[in-house]
């Protein structure tokens, strides 16, 4: 039986719990931080390779991982570092990584694009746009056969909406009604192609209607409005109620990789207008408003989250690089003797 | 008079450029070909001119009819253009890299190579893919390159299906005359460009020209032993025969410049004069071209060798991050020399 399209309830409250609200603080500014760092590293000359900076978009993936336990399984994209970060992903590890040194989560072999940490649930970044989602689908899937209650979750882009295997994985997660939560973070543009001339509707949400999936259209840039959209997907994929599809209109601060002009194919005003609704600046005015975290107490997140970041710089530098004999290690699993 | 020397990039351009000046059936389709389309109206009509800049211009020279962006949906637009290529249009589509085969083979393989054959000859299938190879190259220490979904080179899939021509250019020249090739075949050609050669320059007519597709160019003479390169393998090649000199051999180089089909004529004919040989690709070893170069002397040639063949190419494995590990996967001129004295040690073996 699949269930008919309902609108999710947006109404963004914040939550009262203060470990959360310190949770979702840490996490923004831990990403936006991570990211800033890189692009300095990136300006200096110091790192090199592709690099898609997740600047702007950090409410979507703490608004959704805030929601997500350890053991629940995230599937990302190109654009992965926030989802990492918001996953619980070391970021010493991550910086490591970025380096190309043998301590990083891949040990160098897969950099910014393949970022991937099983043991806190995530499945890895991809650099085929839209190929994660199949992923995702399996891992409910399979979270399904096992009856455990773990949930998966579907970073995508506006620019994946192009491709087919998309709208077959809505398909199947309907009719088979998988713990699965399509996330659609719309920041408007694929590189360079703007969304309203790629895909054929405004809101992308609505494509889900059709097949059956409930859909919502949020804020991304608002994390209580993201939150809160994640806690009902959640609480329904636990709980067998199966897929729901959540857009996040959202927006990249960066060009689509570093090194990238975005002046060339959009303009200030409209980057002027996405700055001034900055996720951490809101979450600050919001929470400073309700007198729920002292002005102290972020302050002091925001030096911890620095030294952090500066600690994965510090371990990135020291750690050594991988053996040149690892370039053909890792391509098969190591054989159990009893075949 | 000097010849004007231009980037491979531009040379790219102006192949495209010139074959669309002169038949209008030619038009280019995929992601940010010209970027930013829909926002005339902002005065932004050719943001990117392409991911790697080789259809910069185009579009205000031919409209937005005959460069078009594309959605992100590979399977569906180069599928598309099998069906404009089926009905009197010649299009060249664009795929950023070449790894991305993996969500369009269907319409490269099944549709464009094999409907020719399945049709019992009725069509042909003037389509062009093309698409970006190669690993870029980072030196180590810090960070690497693209990592392995982004710097395949993998040719040798295109060179297994019946049906489908593939070209890889080692440099400007090449890259002008063998994409102006691909345009007026009346086949499907994957021409790959190696993102390495991209900021290269030489010597490059201004007129058209069309390279021949499934011919080889011998870019070195020499008696003692043969090198045939694929691509930026080419230079490779160049670098190692410089070294070889050295050392008082003269090394022959012959760059392939077409995988499929493959010029057996230009190879046998050096490693019958040479009798060495060693085969330079950076695609992976297994079912590789190199080694496809390699059976097809052991079939032909093996009574004029005096040392057994060896194959220089990538490792079998993806192609990783880490610089370190990237230039470890990559072949070097220091292992085609020491692959040239590995062939000599082993001779009378
Ligand atoms: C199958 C495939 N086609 C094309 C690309 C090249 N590419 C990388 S990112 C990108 C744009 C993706 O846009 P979107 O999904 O909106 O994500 P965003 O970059 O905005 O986060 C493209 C076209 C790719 N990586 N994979
Ligand atoms: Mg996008």
């Amino acid at each position: 039986m699949a269930t008919s399209p309902v609108e999710l309830p947006t109404q963004a409250s914040i939550p009262d719990d203060p470990a959360v609200l310190r949770w979702m603080y840490r996490h923004l500014v831990l990403i936006r931080t991570f990211e800033e760092r890189v692009v300095s590293l990136r300006q200096s000359g110091v790192l090199q390779g592709s690099t898609h900076l997740y600047v702007g978009q950090e409410a979507v993936a703490v608004g959704v991982c805030g929601r997500l336990e350890r053991d629940d399984y995230v599937a990302s994209t190109h654009r992965g570092h926030g989802h990492c970060i918001a996953k619980g992903v070391d970021v010493s590890r991550m910086m490591a990584e970025l380096y190309g040194r043998a301590t990083g989560t891949n040990r160098g072999k897969g950099g910014s694009m393949h970022i991937a940490d099983t043991s806190v649930g995530m499945l890895g970044a991809t650099g085929i746009v839209g190929s994660g989602t199949p992923v995702a689908l399996g891992a409910a899937l399979s979270a399904k056969l096992r009856r455990t209650q773990q949930v998966a979750v579907a970073f995508f882009g506006d620019g994946a909406m192009g491709q087919g295997i998309v709208y077959e994985c809505l398909n199947m997660a309907a009719i088979w009604q998988l713990p699965l939560i399509f996330v659609c973070e719309n920041n408007r543009y694929a590189e360079s192609t703007p969304v309203e001339y790629a895909l054929s509707t405004r809101d992308l949400a609505t494509r889900a209607g059709p097949f059956n999936v409930p859909f919502a259209i949020i804020d991304g840039q608002d994390v209580f409005a993201v939150y809160a959209a994640a806690d009902a997907a959640v609480e329904r994929a636990r709980h067998g109620g199966g897929p729901t599809f959540i857009e996040c209109k959202t927006y990249r601060y960066y060009g689509h990789f570093f090194g990238d002009d975005p002046l060339r194919y959009r303009t200030r005003e409209e980057e002027e207008h996405y700055r001034g609704r900055d996720c951490i600046r809101r979450f600050e005015q919001a929470v400073a408003g309700q007198g729920l975290l002292a002005q102290a107490e972020l302050e002091r997140i925001g030096a911890e989250v620095r030294e952090t970041v500066e600690q994965a710089v510090r371990f990135a530098e020291a750690s050594p690089l991988p053996d040149p004999g690892e370039v053909d290690t890792d391509v098969y699993t190591p054989q159990r003797l009893e075949v | 008079m000097a010849g004007r020397q231009l980037q491979f990039s531009r040379a790219e351009n102006e192949a495209l450029r010139q074959e669309m000046e002169r038949d209008a059936r030619v038009f280019i389709m995929g992601e940010d070909v010209a970027g930013g389309a829909g926002r005339a109206a902002l005065g932004i009509i050719d943001a990117w001119g392409g991911p790697m800049g080789a259809t910069k211009g185009l579009i205000q020279q031919f409209g937005a009819e005959r460069v078009i962006d594309t959605p992100i949906c590979e399977m569906s637009f180069i599928g598309a253009g099998v069906g404009a290529a089926l009905t009197g249009m010649r299009p060249v589509v664009e795929l950023l890299f070449v790894n991305f085969v993996g969500v369009a083979l269907d319409a490269i393989m099944n549709q464009a190579a094999y409907l020719r054959y399945m049709l019992g000859g009725q069509v042909s299938v003037p389509l062009v893919v093309k698409t970006a190879i190669g690993a870029v190259g980072m030196a180590p220490p810090n960070g690497g390159g693209s990592a392995a979904q982004h710097s395949g080179s993998i040719y040798s899939i295109f060179a297994h299906i019946p049906g489908l021509k593939c070209v890889v250019p080692s440099d400007a020249y090449t890259a002008k005359g063998l994409l102006t090739a691909a345009i007026r075949d009346d086949d499907p050609v994957v021409y790959c460009t190696h993102r390495r050669l991209l900021t290269t320059s030489c010597e490059v007519p201004q007129e058209p020209y069309a390279l021949p597709i499934g011919k080889a160019r011998t870019v070195r003479r020499g008696r003692d032993v043969t090198l045939v390169g694929i691509g930026r393998m080419t230079g490779v090649c160049l670098e190692a025969a410089d070294q070889l000199a050295g050392e008082g051999l003269q090394t022959e180089v012959v760059d392939l410049l077409s995988v499929s089909p493959l010029d057996e004529d230009t190879v046998l004919e050096a490693v019958r004069r040479t009798r060495r040989l060693v085969v330079v690709d950076e695609d992976e070893p297994r079912c590789s071209v190199a080694r496809d170069v390699a059976a097809l002397v052991a079939d032909r040639a093996i009574d004029y060798l005096d040392a057994p063949v060896k194959t220089v190419t990538g490792a079998h494995a993806p192609v990783p991050f880490s610089g370190v590990l990237e230039v470890a996967f990559v072949p070097t001129p220091e292992r085609v020399v020491a692959a040239v004295h590995a062939a000599m040690r082993d001779e009378g073996r």
